[in-house]
């Protein structure tokens, strides 16, 4: 968009100027007529807020492994939302085994952290094999390749799993200490989010503390800006590669565990959805970004959980939650059409892709 | 050229335009197909059910039914039965599939199915289209039997109850045991649940009570807090949520961690009676009510009992759910239609699928397991018993419907 009123106003950019007036109009006269019903109270208002941010920062969490994994390879790994479901599933049989010992009401914290690392580790072990296997003998193959054989690993993964583990509903075990709320300055949040929102906080700080501080991260970013002047800087490409989709699965299963502990329910297609969305949240923030990433999951997640009250309630809208997805992709249309790098961008000496 | 291409764009699309304006006509002059059996081969019989995924114990369950009612039948007009099947996914698109597959077999006589009423929307009319009639175990949805469901549903019947009674029974309940003024309901957008919810808000309405809201959800969503949180605001007494396993459980997780909603009653349907359900929603499903068919032995009688001998021994379990019966009654009434109509050559023995339909809905005073079976002219053929019941254990392993969950109404 160049300043001013363009001298010729084309029947495209009439359309989009149009939808924006359209949303716009849409978003205001549906908030002012939520805001002025005042069906719901401030405290309501603070509940959704809570919801959303702790929701979006599991997004956050696995949009990490979307975008990193893109920054370096170009590639979208739709099987990042299968690494997510093995971790948390997997760790479940050893929450399940404390829970009934009593060990995790008994000692909490070192059966959480236990439980985190099974997660972590399965996580992790699910991503690299997935690299090495079906990934990197397809590295020099056209962009297309690798994608479908993402797909395939997809649903590789979620019906490997459900044989190994069976296809109905295990529910998550509810450690004493996560029960209850806590509240903080007259707002009430329920623990386990508070420990979610804390935890996703320490793990994002703690990924771009190593990316950007550490040698390893040097490494990475610049396997990112240039593969084959990274290799000529005498950088193992290859290492680095598998290191970045270490990480991203270490995140993802890091997330699986809040997910699990949020939700208490796990299954063999969990991963689906929110692997969605996650992409969703990395597209939003900009792909190949990482505080984009972590902008995007937790933009969506306020979104899903704010939008449909304060947009469509206003506009009479019944049952709006319905239309919670809805909300969602529009709000990923509208950041494609006006701003296509996403929120933050990715930030490129050379244009690439 | 340019003008060459277009017009023969254009005549293309007329004539696509006019085969497919007249294809309805020519495909319903299949409906009157016979299907010849030889000496000896078996009549096959397909289900279309919901066998795998979140939902999979809907489905195993009633197909556990029909497997025990061949079992018990043994031969039909002198012929063995051959059960084949699709998975239907408990959704619009998994019905269409499941229902195509089969429309493309010619050797199938009848179908049992669907599961989910999501499924039967789409799926019936493609089944009728190719002939086959198709008995559901466990659509509830009102829609499918109503008087306008249009002739695509020519050729669907069945023997579930339909919402129109559950939903009633469930006000009932509420309003009169509960003493309830205010209820809420969500719904997941499927034609089964929204139904349902409907009715149940409809009769509390009119037995003097308050709906504080209805809602929606996606059957995919895990997060339920923000829904919660805005029913909430209108301080509901229950919740009414007739959906399905997986966003069935969410809601009943959150909805204890919701302020305003710690004292709510929790209240759900047959889609959720499952001790897979017990399984998703944990503890937090003790003290909570189904409405769901009536399996006690007072209103079943003594051939029930017999049945869930059977079925102890041939699958070493309870019924996964609560459908099972009527998914026997199901197989028994197309069994009986067969013998009615299939005429015996020295070949073999022919069945007209328009005779068989006829002579399904002719299905009159059939003793079956859910009760006496009579269809009606809109394809309903249950002898409706609704009862409520209530979780007393969360622990599936304990799963048994009429003690756990206890059965408490009527």
């Amino acid at each position: 968009m160049r300043g001013g009123w363009p001298d010729k106003l084309s029947p495209v950019d009439a359309v989009l100027w149009g939808f924006r007036l359209v949303v716009l109009v849409l978003v205001v006269w549906g908030t002012i007529g939520t805001v002025l019903a005042a069906k719901y109270s401030g405290e309501v208002w603070l509940d959704f807020l809570v919801f959303g941010l702790s929701q979006g920062s599991i997004y956050a969490l696995i949009a990490l492994g979307y975008t990193m994994v893109y920054g370096i390879l170009r590639m979208i790994n739709f099987a990042h939302g299968e690494v997510f479901m093995a971790g948390a599933y997997t760790a479940y049989f050893v929450a399940d085994a404390l829970a009934r010992s009593g060990h995790l009401d008994r000692y909490p914290l070192p059966s959480l952290l236990l439980v985190l690392a099974v997660s972590m580790t399965t996580s992790t072990l699910v991503g690299v094999l997935l690299e090495r296997v079906a990934y990197r003998p397809l590295r020099h193959a056209p962009r297309l390749v690798p994608l479908i054989a993402a797909i395939g690993a997809s649903f590789f993964l979620q019906y490997a799993f459900r044989g190994l583990y069976g296809s109905g509903f295990k529910a998550y075990p509810e450690p004493d200490i996560l029960k209850g709320v806590w509240t903080f300055a007259g707002v009430r949040i329920l623990k386990t989010q508070a420990v979610v929102l804390v935890a996703a906080v320490i793990m994002m700080l703690g990924l771009y503390a190593f990316v950007m501080k550490t040698k390893t991260g040097t490494a990475m970013r610049a396997v990112a800006e240039d593969l084959e002047a990274a290799a000529l800087m005498g950088i193992n490409v290859d290492r680095i590669i598998v290191t970045t989709f270490a990480v991203g699965a270490a995140m993802a299963g890091a997330a699986g565990l809040l997910y699990a502990l949020v939700f208490k329910q796990v299954h063999f297609f969990m991963g689906f959805v929110p692997g969605i969305k996650a992409f969703t949240a990395a597209v939003l923030g900009g792909i190949g970004n990482i505080p984009g990433a972590m902008l995007g999951g937790l933009f969506l997640g306020l979104v899903e959980s704010v939008g449909p009250i304060l947009f469509l309630d206003g506009l009479g809208i019944v049952a709006p939650y319905q239309l919670k997805d809805v909300i969602a992709f529009t709000m990923l249309v509208m950041v494609l059409i006006f701003r296509p790098s996403g929120l933050l961008g990715e930030r490129l000496a050379v244009k690439k892709a | 050229m340019r003008r060459l291409q277009s017009s023969l764009i254009l005549m293309t699309a007329l004539f696509a335009l006019v085969v497919w304006a007249f294809a309805p006509t020519t495909a319903a002059g299949q409906a009157t197909g016979m299907v010849k059996i030889a000496k000896a081969q078996p009549i096959t019989i397909a289900y279309w059910l919901v066998v795998a995924g979140p939902d999979a114990s809907l489905g195993i369950d009633i197909r556990r039914g029909i497997e025990l009612a061949i079992a018990d039948k043994g031969k039909v007009a002198g012929h063995p039965i051959r059960l084949i099947g699709e998975d239907s996914g408990c959704n619009a698109e998994g019905g269409v599939t499941a229902a195509t597959k089969l429309a493309a077999n010619p050797a199938i006589v009848a179908a049992i199915g669907s599961s989910c009423s999501s499924e039967a929307v789409p799926g019936a009319p493609i089944l009728w289209k190719a002939g086959i009639v198709t008995v559901s175990p466990s659509n509830t949805a009102p829609s499918l039997t109503a008087p306008d469901r249009g002739p695509g549903f020519d050729g669907y019947l069945r023997t579930a109850h339909n919402d129109k009674v559950q939903g009633r029974v469930a006000a009932e309940f509420a309003r009169k045991a509960l003493k309830i003024e205010r209820a809420a309901t969500i719904h997941d957008g499927s034609p089964y649940a929204e139904g349902l919810a409907n009715v149940f808000a409809e009769t509390l309405k009119k037995m003097g009570g308050t709906i504080t809201s209805q809602e929606a959800i996606a059957p995919t969503d895990t997060d339920m807090r923000p829904v919660l949180t805005k029913i909430a605001a209108g301080k509901p007494q229950v919740i009414y949520y007739p959906i399905f396993t997986a966003a069935g459980g969410h809601v009943t997780r959150q909805a204890k961690e919701v302020p305003g909603l710690a004292q709510a009653k929790l209240m759900g349907a047959d889609g959720m009676f499952s001790a897979d359900f017990l399984r998703a929603a944990g503890a937090a499903a003790v003290g909570m009510y189904h409405s769901s068919p009536d399996l006690s032995a007072e209103a079943l009688g003594p051939r029930y009992k017999e049945f869930l001998g059977k079925h102890q021994k041939k699958y070493g379990e309870k019924p996964l759910s609560a459908f099972h019966a009527h998914g026997y009654d199901a197989a028994m009434i197309i069994f009986a239609a067969i013998e009615k109509v299939a005429k015996t050559d020295g070949t073999g023995i022919q069945i007209g699928r328009k005779a068989l339909r006829d002579a399904l809905f002719a299905t009159k005073g059939h003793k079956g397991l859910t009760g006496t079976i009579t269809c009606d002219k809109h394809g309903d053929c249950a002898d409706p018993k609704i009862a409520v019941y209530q979780t007393e254990s969360a622990d599936a392993s304990k799963w048994d419907p009429g003690k756990n969950p206890r059965k408490i109404y009527p």
